[in-house]
């Protein structure tokens, strides 16, 4: 590992589905990185690529794959270029692990618990079933579950208990970087802080990054030092959390800020009108120009992705002259 | 084990599962015991013993159990053999050979006639066959001639029967009736005679030329019932047939149901798995597999080329394999394929194949394992309608070869009612069984199908 350099560092990544109707742009030459042991959280609507972007990330494609291209370096090495077999091998798990969406879903209901958290460890370490389990116990205490659970289904576990059982199938392999598929969604909120705070606590003791996807952006908010802003396959502003939650440079980061309910504030909360542009066909230049307020004659044309303040952001607006 | 006791409890609460267990578990350990009682190759040397085998029952006679519901009884057969020391024996020397006696005494109690009568003889000499006399002795004190006859070296058989003389004899002192009749009955009998009830006789006396001459004699008097299955028209005991018909049809029926249902599903989840190409291949041979009639293919494979039941087996379940199993298993499976999990286990790298066996294919065996049960009776009745069709294993005592036997040899029509009805009380028996213990699995393992 090369110092100062990222974790990850994504270039440029194009990830087009075809379906009947067209080519969907689902992630449309994003570019960001995660620093060493530290968080960022990609925010953005329902249906505007997180998912996608963690899926090619991974290399997890469906079968309509239109285009995929772009670079991935992991710690320094462009992964892009191992074949299949060699990146299932040397990437997945072992480099980035990921907590799937639905999380709570993502455990195969006729294993043991414990033989399930094992499992990665079995495929990739190359350790016994034996020691697999003792790594399995080890990762239950990080993650706060009683060992006893290991030798429980998932139908007998919680939510929560099964979120945490997911986090630490993703950490037994002790990769570099956990992506996070909506971690917390479908829980409630005591539920949800102290998830957070264990991700938290895990990020202190060990070397591990955490690329967040959510639109939960109060629990977030608490864990991470980088925000990536995504909207319509594109991301539009990149930024320090501290600076990104006291002032957003781009019309629809402060949009969706606004929208985050606050408490003592007498003030009603704001919604952004109009829809997300269908990812099908999606408008020329700036993709949220349709429903952006401050919008003018120039947004027509691709924005170009400039370095304002520390934040880096895609918009017509801070272009001087 | 502790799944195993679980489904046990949970078995309890169905008494119609209780029903069904109680009889494939007789079933199963009634098989255990014929193979073990009556091997293999010694069942198949019973079954096609012939006449030789089995000359001492009488031919196509019901069960002898038959006689608790019938107020006259119905005889057994009375088999005595002087080898067995059946008979008194006396040898006195006589000139330069000997003479020897061979007294037979049984009682007769039943309440109507033998079915036949005859005698077969053992006999060694040097150079003069001896010549035999048998008088018949009745209990009213009558003394009736039987015949004279030289005895050739080896068996010689005498069938009361087929004896014109006798026949001739039997007319002038008693009356027009035929031998196991005649002897039976005090003279000028009614129109419907009854047996003499008593003590019966027969006595055997023979003329050697020599002393070292043998002489041995079985006389056996059909009766028109036999041991607890009755006989056949080759007068076979159908036990041998029926004993061995449970393992045949449980192994048949477990063989081709667990044979064709788990290659089924795990077809049907590598289709689904691999998709694209695969998939396509494999449903494309199902329908066209779906298309072919499996009975023809049967009959003629039968026909032409082997009817051993390994092969007819064989073929089944070649046939059965991409049947529709695989489209009702592909339609779970798709929907398993989608499952967050299905998708966790190939991001952290589970290769294809284990995803297929740890992933897919447990989620269905809930579903599995009622419907292999429900299966198996279907392929146990399969057999037997191929051996009905005259498809039958050819050396295999099966419950369908015995149906065929009896259909071809008109039991229906003699009212031979018992040929007919024991196989098919087996096999229906069988079929309930497995059905029973099937649908209550079936509730058990997919809690859904409960009422609430």
């Amino acid at each position: 590992m090369r110092e100062g350099e990222p974790v990850l560092r994504v270039e440029d990544l194009i990830l087009y589905f075809v379906t009947t109707k067209g080519v969907v742009q689902a992630v449309d030459k994003v570019s960001l990185s995660v620093p060493h042991n530290q968080a960022i959280v990609i925010l953005g609507e329902s249906g505007c690529g997180k998912s996608s972007l963690a899926r090619a990330i991974l290399r997890l494609l469906p079968r309509n794959v239109y285009q995929y291209t772009g670079k991935v370096y992991l710690d320094g090495r462009d992964v892009m270029e191992l074949d299949e077999e060699n990146f299932a091998r040397e990437v997945r798990w072992v480099g980035i692990s990921m907590v799937p969406q639905a999380a709570m879903n993502a455990l195969n209901p006729v294993l043991k618990v414990g033989d399930q958290v094992s499992e990665p460890a079995v495929l990739h370490l190359g350790v016994s079933k034996a020691e697999a389990w003792d790594m399995a116990r080890k990762m239950f205490d990080y993650v706060g579950v009683p060992e006893r659970f290991l030798q429980r289904y998932p139908f007998e576990l919680s939510g929560g208990m099964r979120q945490r059982v997911a986090i630490a199938m993703a950490l037994i392999t002790m990769p570099s970087l956990i992506i996070l598929d909506e971690p917390t969604s479908a829980l409630d909120v005591l539920t949800q802080a102290s998830i957070m705070n264990t991700l938290k606590q895990i990020k202190q003791e060990m070397p591990i990054s955490y690329m967040l996807i959510t639109h939960d952006i109060a629990t977030s908010s608490d864990l991470v030092e980088h925000v990536a802003v995504m909207y319509a396959g594109q991301i539009v502003e990149v930024s320090k959390a501290e600076a990104f939650f006291q002032q957003p440079l781009h019309p629809y980061s402060r949009k969706l800020l606004a929208a985050v309910p606050r408490l003592y504030e007498k003030q009603a909360l704001e919604f952004i009108p109009g829809r997300p542009p269908s990812l099908l066909n999606p408008p020329a230049g700036c993709r949220f120009a349709d429903r952006c307020p401050s919008r003018f004659d120039r947004c027509a044309e691709e924005p170009p992705t400039l370095s304002v303040d520390g934040h880096l952001v895609k918009c017509w607006l801070y272009v001087t002259g | 084990m502790q799944t195993v006791k679980d489904a046990l409890r949970e078995i309890r609460r169905y008494p119609s599962a209780i029903v069904g267990l109680l009889i494939v578990l007789m079933l199963v350990v009634l098989s255990i015991y014929v193979v073990i009682a009556i091997p293999y190759r010694e069942a198949i040397t019973l079954w096609r013993g012939g006449e030789g085998t089995w000359r001492s029952l009488p031919r196509t006679v019901p069960p002898a159990w038959i006689n608790t519901f019938r107020s006259q009884k119905l005889p057994e057969t009375i088999d005595l053999d002087s080898r067995k020391g059946a008979a008194e024996r006396q040898e006195a020397p006589l000139g330069e050979g000997k003479s020897v006696t061979l007294l037979y005494t049984f009682d007769y109690q039943a309440d109507d006639f033998p079915r036949e009568i005859n005698i077969f003889f053992e006999t060694s000499y040097k150079e003069r066959a001896p010549f035999a006399s048998i008088t018949w002795y009745t209990p009213d004190g009558r003394e009736i001639a039987i015949a004279d006859l030289a005895l050739q070296a080896g068996s010689t058989s005498y069938r009361f029967a087929q004896d014109d003389k006798l026949l001739r004899r039997i007319r002038r002192q008693v009356g027009d009736v035929p031998p196991e009749v005649g002897l039976f009955v005090a003279p000028n009998p009614p129109e419907n005679p009854r047996p003499l009830k008593g003590t019966y006789r027969v006595k055997i006396q023979a003329t050697a030329f020599d002393p070292e001459t043998q002489i041995d004699a079985e006389l056996v008097v059909y009766g028109k019932v036999h041991g607890i299955a009755g006989t056949d028209h080759l007068r076979r005991d159908l036990k041998i047939a029926l004993l061995w018909g449970a393992p045949v049809a449980l192994a048949f029926g477990l063989l081709a149901a667990a044979g064709t249902t788990i290659t089924t599903m795990i077809i049907a989840a590598i289709g689904v798995w691999f998709s694209g190409v695969v998939d396509n291949l494999i449903q494309r041979i199902t329908e066209i597999v779906l298309m072919l009639p499996l009975l023809p293919i049967l009959i003629m494979v039968g026909t032409f080329y082997s009817r051993s039941i390994w092969v007819i087996l064989g073929v089944t379940i070649l046939l059965s394999i991409f049947g529709s199993g695989i489209k009702t298993y592909r339609a779970v499976f798709m929907q398993i394929r989608e499952s967050p999990y299905v998708e966790a286990a190939q991001a952290y790298g589970a290769s294809d194949w284990r995803i297929i066996f740890r992933y897919l294919v447990p989620r269905i065996v809930p579903m599995l394992i009622p419907n292999l049960v429900t299966l198996i009776p279907s392929y146990v009745f399969l057999e037997a309608s191929l051996a009905v069709l005259g498809l039958g294993d050819p050396q295999l005592p099966t419950w369908g070869k015995v149906i065929q036997d009896a259909v071809a040899n008109g039991a229906p029509y003699k009212a031979l009612y018992y040929w007919v009805l024991e196989p098919s009380a087996l096999l229906m028996i069988t079929g309930l069984g497995f059905a029973m213990l099937g649908f209550s699995l079936d509730r058990i393992f997919n809690p859904r199908l409960r009422e609430m």
